[in-house]
């Protein structure tokens, strides 16, 4: 308990904030839409035909994978600790696919986008899902179930 | 729409990038914001606070521009309802998002630094996403918009 907050990287949380902030703000001031990730991805893979024009919905899921890699690159490597078993990541895959599609966002679109322009449905929205989001780790670590 | 999709390739590296230096391409970082009663890590805190910055600004810039600079037109959510689909929705993606630790974004910028388990994760989250729209509950938005030139 003593180092409690000792792993915390409050400066690169800041820092690369602000980077996925302006990049939020590209899309918006440049092409007058919301950079939300879920709603591109489902576009982008043509699960849906609502949203963004599939090429740009395209470009914005492949960038993000490139400007990981570019920061591998260049800055050395980018900490990614898969310690969950494939059924974890198959379970949480299928919520947070059917969630973010039923509930109209993720994190970048209720959380940064949408949290930023103050809408009522995105702040409700937000705050469930870190509400559940605790929960659910509290519970999975309760049951002896933590990573 | 070249200049579109440049615009919005340099946006979605800028994202990967940001979530790469953030610290969110770990899913063990973000389990870690998530574990408030455990080891919590307020990394995740900062991330939303920087990311709010930029997109507070712009939403005031975007009041008084008439057009986006490279689109013709402001194409932005209008729904005002908080329905339970919203509600049950993101409940749902949050309880994925804690067993799991990823969410949409970071999942996908992972496919480029731990790209066996993101894959793994990406899938089922396409399939999930699959699953949603299969589901005849959801009648608000059916996307039968563009089929007429089928």
């Amino acid at each position: 308990m003593g180092d409690l907050l000792a792993n915390a990287m409050p400066l690169q949380g800041l820092i690369g904030g602000l980077m996925i902030g302006t990049a939020s703000a590209i899309m918006l001031l440049g092409l007058g839409r919301i950079a939300g990730v879920s709603g591109l991805a489902a576009r982008a893979t043509g699960i849906t035909v609502d949203g963004a024009p599939r090429p740009l919905s395209i470009a914005f899921v492949v960038g993000l994978p490139l400007g990981a890699l570019l920061v591998a690159l260049i800055l050395g490597p980018v900490e990614a600790r898969f310690e969950q078993g494939v059924v974890t990541l198959l379970i949480g895959g299928l919520l947070v696919g059917f969630g973010t599609r039923l509930g109209s966002g993720c994190t970048s679109g209720h959380g940064v986008c949408g949290m930023s322009r103050l809408s009522a449905r995105s702040l409700v929205a937000t705050a469930t899902f870190m509400l559940t989001g605790f929960a659910t780790v509290a519970a999975m670590n309760a049951m002896g179930l933590g990573q | 729409m070249k200049r579109q999709i440049a615009v919005t390739l340099v946006a979605g590296a800028l994202f990967g990038a940001g979530l790469a230096v953030s610290g969110m391409a770990d899913p063990q970082r973000v389990r870690g914001f998530l574990d408030l009663f455990g080891a919590w890590d307020p990394t995740l805190a900062f991330v939303m606070g920087g990311a709010l910055i930029p997109m507070a600004i712009a939403w005031r810039i975007q009041k008084r521009m008439p057009t986006p600079m490279a689109a013709e037109r402001f194409t932005l959510p209008t729904a005002r309802d908080l329905d339970p689909r919203l509600i049950g929705g993101a409940a749902l993606f949050g309880i994925g998002w804690g067993v799991a630790g990823l969410c949409p974004g970071p999942a996908i910028a992972d496919l480029a630094i731990a790209p066996v388990p993101a894959a793994i994760f990406v899938l089922a989250m396409l399939g999930g996403m699959i699953l949603h729209r299969l589901l005849p509950a959801t009648p608000a938005k059916q996307p039968q918009l563009e089929t007429s030139n089928v």
